[in-house]
C-alpha cells in the first residue's frame, strides 16, 4: 500500500488524540462559570486537567509537524488559506495556557477574575473554530490551480460550517463535563452530571442533524455507506454517553463520549477520503492524498520514526494519567499553596 | 487596494518579531531545566536543605518562564503554513521531518515530565522525581537538536534533490539532514548560550538577596553555582562559536565575509573589534583591529584566505543570475560584535563577582546591583546572535534555493497579515509584562515559602505539592 494513505491514517489518529484529550480540556473551561461557586471550587474544576492540558494541547502540535512532513501541500494550503480562523485559535490557546499558570501567581478577586475569563474564552473559541474548519475542509472551499485558497474568513462562515462549530462545541462542553465528573466529588460532580446531561439532549439532535447533512452531501461517493457506518456510530455512542451519565457510571461515560469524538473524526476522515482538501472552484485543484503527500522516502523515514516514538509516547502519557488518576477534591487544595 | 500593505514585508517583521519573542523565553528554559536538575540532584543526594530550597526558587522562575515559552512555541509550528506558504511547499519534503520528529521525540515528553515534576512531589519517590526533571531538561535538549537541525538545513541544504517534475525539493539523505555540520555545531553553540544566561540569572538572584541581607548560606551557595556555570559554559560558547564560524565559512562564505564588513579578498585578514565611520573599511576613522585574527576563525590559520564581498557577489552573479546577494552589512556586522562582546562582559562580571565575593567577602551595594543588571545580558547575546544568523542569510530563505520574496503566501493580503502582526503584538506585550512582574514577585517574595520547608519536613514531599 502506498504509505501516503498510512499517514492519511497517522495524521488523523492525531487529530482523534487532540480532540479526545483537548476536547474535555475545553469542555472543563466552559463549565467554569456553571459549576463552580467560589474561587475554591473553580481551583479544583482547573486541577483536574492541571497535570495533563499541556500535554493534551501538544497533539495538536504534534499533528501539525505531521502534517507539514507527511502532506506539505495541504500543511499550506490550510494553513495560509484559514489564516484569520488559525490566528483566533492561536491567540485562544495563548491566553488560555498563560492563564492556568497566571491564575494563582497574583492576589485578588479581580486578578483571578479576569484569567477565568481568558480560560473561558480560550476554550469557547477554538471548540467552535475547530469545528467550523474541519466542516469546511470537507465540504470543500475556493481552491486555485495552484492549491491556494482564494476565499476569505467569510467564505468559511456558511451555514455547513457553522454548524459543524456548533456540534464541536457542543460535543467538547459535553465531554468536559463528564471528564470532570470522573475526576471531582460532592458538588461539583453532581452539577457537571446534570449538565452533561442537559447539554446531550442539546447535542443529539444538532449533532444529528449534521451528521445527516454530511451523509447527503457524500450521497453520490463510492463509499458512502462507510460514512454511514461511522455516523450511526457517532449517534450511538453519544446517546450512550447521556445514558451512562445519568446512571452515574462516570468511567464508562467518558469512555462512551470518547468513543463519540473519535467516531466523529472517523466521518469527517471518511467523507473526505481520497481528498484532502476538495477544492470547490473545480474538482481537478482539489488536494488529494497522493498529489498533497511528501516522498516515499520522507515517508518512509517518518514511519520509522512513529513507529518507534509513538509506542513509547503512548506508553508514558498513560503512566502520567495513571499517576493522576485520584479525584480532586476542595480538601486537596491546601490552603497555604501560593 | 492599500498597496502600503506590502505582505512580504509585514510577513517578515512578523516572522521576526515572534520568533524573536520565543526566543526570549527558550534560552531559560533550556538553560534553567539543565540547572535546576543539577540543583535538585544535589538535594536528593546530599539531603541538605539548601538545594531543595534553591530548586524550589528556580524551578518556580523556570516554570513561569516555560509557560510563555510553550504558548509562543504553537505560533512558530503554524507560521510556517500561514505566512509562508510557498516556502512550505517547496521543503515541506525535507524541513517538516525535523519538525515532525522534533513533535514526536521531545514535545510529548516535555509536555508529560514537566506535568510529573509540577505536580508529582507528594506522588512520587524523590528519585522517581527527580528523574522527571532530568527528563524535561533532556527534552529540551532534544527540542533544541531538531529545530537546530531545521533551521541549518535553510542555511545549508544537504541531503535532498530537486524534482525534476515539480521543481520541489525532496529529501534523499536524513541522516545528511541531521547530521549537517551546522547543526552539529550551533547545537552546542545555542546549549551552552542558555546555560550562560540561566547562570547569570541564578547570580542575579543571588545577589539581590545577599544586598538585603537575606538567607546568606544558601544566597552564597547559588552565587557560586550561577557564576561557576557562566564561566563554563562560556568556555562552551567559545570552542562551538569557533566550529560554528568554520562550518559557516564553508557553507556561507557570504556571511562571514558581511561579519566583517571585508569588501576585498584578503590573506591575513584582520578582525575589527570596533570601527567608526562606515563599517565599508573605506571611510574609516579609527579602528582597533586583531591582525590575522578572520583568517584564524575562518581557515584557523593566521595567513588563511578570506573571501571579500566583492568577489562573492559577482561569483553568485554568474552562479544564480543578477541581483544583490549582500545581506545588510552594517547589521551583521554589529550583531556579530554584540554577540561576542555582551557574552564576554557577562564571563567577565562571574569572574570579577567571584573573585570579589571569596570567603565569604560582602562587596559594595554597586557590585550587587551590576551581577543584578547583568542578568539579561547573555539572553540579549543570544537574539542578536539569531538576528545574524538570521539576516546574513540574506537575500535567501534557504541558501541558494529559494529567496526570500518566494516563499511568501502568495495570496495572503497585506491586511490579514497586518491583523496579525498587531494581535501579536498586543498579546506578546502584555504577556512580557505580567510575566517580568511575576517573575520579579518571585525572586524577592518567593523565599517565604521556606519558612515552611525544614529539614524534617522535606522528608514529606507533601508539604511540597503543587496546585493551580
Ligand atoms: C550568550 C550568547 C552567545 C555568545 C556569547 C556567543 N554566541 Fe554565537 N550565537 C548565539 C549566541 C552566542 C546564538 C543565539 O545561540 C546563535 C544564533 C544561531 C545559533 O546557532 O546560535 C549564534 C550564532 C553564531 C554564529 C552564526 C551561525 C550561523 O549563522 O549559522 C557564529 C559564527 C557564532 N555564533 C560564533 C560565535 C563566536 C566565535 C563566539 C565567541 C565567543 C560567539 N558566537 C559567542
Ligand atoms: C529561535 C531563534 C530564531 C530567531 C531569533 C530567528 C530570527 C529570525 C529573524 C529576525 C528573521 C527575519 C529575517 C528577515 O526577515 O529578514 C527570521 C526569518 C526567518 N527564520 Fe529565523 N530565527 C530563529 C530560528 C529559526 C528557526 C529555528 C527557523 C526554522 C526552523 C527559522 C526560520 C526562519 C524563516 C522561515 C524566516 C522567514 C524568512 C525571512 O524573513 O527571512 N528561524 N528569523
Ligand atoms: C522557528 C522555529 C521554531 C518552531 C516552529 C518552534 C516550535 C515550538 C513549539 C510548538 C513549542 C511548544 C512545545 C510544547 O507544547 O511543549 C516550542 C517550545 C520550545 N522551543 Fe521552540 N520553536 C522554534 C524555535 C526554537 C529554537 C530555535 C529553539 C532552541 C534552540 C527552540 C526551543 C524550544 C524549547 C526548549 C521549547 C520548550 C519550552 C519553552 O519554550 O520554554 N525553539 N517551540
Amino acid at each position: 500500500m502506498d504509505l501516503s494513505y498510512l499517514w492519511f491514517g497517522i495524521v488523523g489518529f492525531f487529530f482523534i488524540g487532540y480532540f479526545i484529550l483537548d476536547g474535555f480540556d475545553f469542555g472543563v473551561g466552559m463549565s467554569l462559570p456553571f459549576v463552580a461557586r467560589n474561587n475554591e471550587e473553580r481551583r479544583v474544576v482547573i486541577n483536574t486537567i492541571g497535570p495533563v492540558w499541556d500535554l493534551n494541547e501538544t497533539w495538536v502540535i504534534v499533528g501539525g509537524a505531521s502534517l507539514f512532513a507527511a502532506f506539505p501541500m495541504w500543511y499550506a494550503t490550510l494553513f495560509s488559506g484559514f489564516y484569520l480562523a488559525l490566528l483566533l485559535i492561536l491567540i485562544s490557546l495563548i491566553l488560555r495556557g498563560v492563564s492556568f499558570e497566571y491564575r494563582h501567581q497574583g492576589k485578588g478577586a479581580k486578578w483571578t477574575g479576569l484569567f477565568d475569563t481568558f480560560i473561558i474564552i480560550g476554550s469557547v473559541v477554538p471548540a467552535l473554530l475547530w469545528g467550523v474548519a474541519f466542516a469546511n475542509i470537507i465540504q470543500g472551499v475556493p481552491i486555485d490551480e495552484n492549491g491556494n485558497f482564494t476565499g476569505s474568513l467569510l467564505t468559511l462562515l456558511n451555514p455547513y460550517g457553522l454548524l459543524g462549530g456548533v456540534v464541536t462545541l457542543a460535543l467538547f462542553f459535553m465531554h468536559g463535563l463528564i471528564y470532570l465528573a470522573l475526576k471531582s466529588e460532592g458538588e461539583i460532580r453532581d452539577r457537571a452530571r446534570s449538565l452533561a446531561v442537559t447539554v446531550g439532549l442539546v447535542a443529539v439532535p444538532v449533532g444529528g442533524g449534521w451528521l445527516l447533512w454530511t451523509v447527503l452531501q457524500h450521497a453520490s461517493v463510492s463509499h458512502v455507506l462507510v460514512i454511514v457506518a461511522f455516523a450511526l456510530l457517532t449517534a450511538l455512542a453519544l446517546v450512550a454517553a447521556i445514558l451512562l451519565t445519568r446512571s452515574g457510571a462516570d468511567g464508562k461515560a467518558f469512555a462512551a463520549m470518547a468513543m463519540t469524538i473519535a467516531f466523529a473524526v472517523l466521518t469527517i476522515l471518511s467523507a473526505l477520503f481520497p481528498n484532502v482538501m476538495p477544492s470547490s472552484t473545480d474538482a481537478a485543484y482539489s488536494l488529494t492524498i497522493e498529489n498533497a503527500s511528501s516522498s516515499t522516502y520522507t515517508l518512509t523515514v517518518m514511519t520509522w520514526v512513529a513507529a518507534f516514538a509513538l509506542p513509547i509516547v503512548l506508553a508514558y502519557q498513560a503512566w502520567t494519567f495513571w499517576i493522576f488518576r485520584k479525584r480532586v477534591t476542595v480538601a486537596s487544595i491546601p490552603v497555604s499553596a501560593h | 487596494m492599500l498597496e502600503w500593505l506590502d505582505p512580504l514585508i509585514l510577513a517578515r517583521w512578523q516572522f521576526g518579531l515572534t520568533t524573536l519573542y520565543h526566543f526570549l523565553f527558550v534560552p531559560l528554559t533550556i538553560g534553567m531545566a539543565f540547572l535546576v536538575a543539577i540543583l535538585q540532584s544535589a538535594w536528593v543526594y546530599t539531603g541538605k536543605v539548601q538545594w531543595l530550597h534553591l530548586t524550589r526558587l528556580f524551578g518556580k522562575i523556570f516554570l513561569i518562564n516555560f509557560a510563555i515559552g510553550v504558548v509562543t512555541g504553537i505560533t512558530q509550528e503554524f507560521q510556517f503554513g500561514m505566512n509562508w506558504s510557498d516556502y512550505s511547499r517547496f521543503v515541506g519534503d525535507v524541513f517538516g521531518a525535523p519538525l515532525a520528529m522534533e513533535g514526536l521525540f521531545a514535545f510529548f515528553l516535555e509536555a508529560t515530565f514537566i506535568g510529573v515534576w509540577i505536580f508529582g512531589w507528594d506522588k512520587l519517590s524523590p528519585k522517581v522525581h527527580l528523574a522527571s526533571i532530568w527528563l524535561t531538561s533532556l527534552s529540551t535538549l532534544l527540542s533544541a537538536y531538531f529545530i537546530l537541525a531545521a533551521n541549518a538545513w535553510m542555511q545549508n541544504p544537504v541531503g535532498y534533490e530537486i524534482n525534476a517534475e515539480t521543481g520541489r525539493a525532496q529529501l534523499n539523505d536524513i541522516a545528511a539532514v541531521l547530521a549537517n555540520p551546522i547543526a552539529l555545531a550551533s547545537f552546542p553553540h545555542t546549549f551552552f548560550a542558555s546555560v550562560m544566561f540561566a547562570g547569570t540569572a541564578i547570580v542575579a538572584v543571588a545577589a539581590y538577596h545577599l544586598s538585603k541581607g537575606q538567607y546568606g548560606d544558601t544566597m552564597r551557595v547559588a552565587l557560586k553555582f550561577g557564576a561557576v556555570a557562566n564561566i563554563a559554559a562560556f568556555a562552551g560558547v567559545a570552542l562551538s562559536g569557533d566550529s560554528l564560524s568554520l562550518a559557516m565559512v564553508e557553507a556561507q562564505p557570504m556571511k562571514m565575509a558581511a561579519a566583517e564588513a571585508l569588501y576585498e579578498t584578503s590573506t591575513n585578514a584582520s578582525f575589527s573589534i570596533f570601527s567608526w565611520g562606515t563599517p565599508d573599511g573605506l571611510n574609516e576613522i579609527f579602528s582597533i583591529r586583531i591582525p590575522g585574527l578572520l583568517s584564524f576563525l575562518s581557515t584557523h590559520t593566521m595567513t588563511g584566505e578570506v573571501e571579500g564581498l566583492n568577489d562573492l557577489q559577482a561569483q553568485y552573479v554568474a552562479q544564480f543570475g543578477a541581483g544583490d546577494y549582500m545581506p545588510i552589512i552594517w547589521l551583521t556586522y554589529w550583531s556579530f560584535r554584540w554577540m561576542i562582546g555582551l557574552g564576554g562582559f557577562a564571563l567577565l562580571v562571574s569572574i570579577v563577582g567571584l573573585w570579589m565575593t571569596r570567603g565569604g567577602r560582602d562587596v559594595k551595594g554597586w557590585a550587587w546591583k551590576v551581577a543584578m543588571w547583568t542578568a539579561p545580558v547573555p539572553m540579549v547575546a543570544s537574539l542578536i546572535g539569531w538576528i545574524f544568523a538570521e539576516m546574513g542569510r540574506q537575500p535567501w530563505l534557504v541558501f541558494g534555493l529559494m529567496k526570500t520574496e518566494d516563499g511568501v503566501s502568495p495570496l495572503v493580503t497585506g491586511l490579514e497579515v497586518l491583523i496579525s502582526l498587531v494581535a501579536f503584538t498586543l498579546v506578546y506585550g502584555a504577556l512580557a509584562v505580567i510575566e517580568f512582574r511575576l517573575i520579579m514577585k518571585a525572586v524577592t517574595t518567593g523565599p517565604e515559602e521556606w519558612a515552611s520547608i525544614t529539614d524534617e519536613t522535606a522528608a514529606q514531599p507533601n508539604s511540597l505539592a503543587t496546585v493551580y
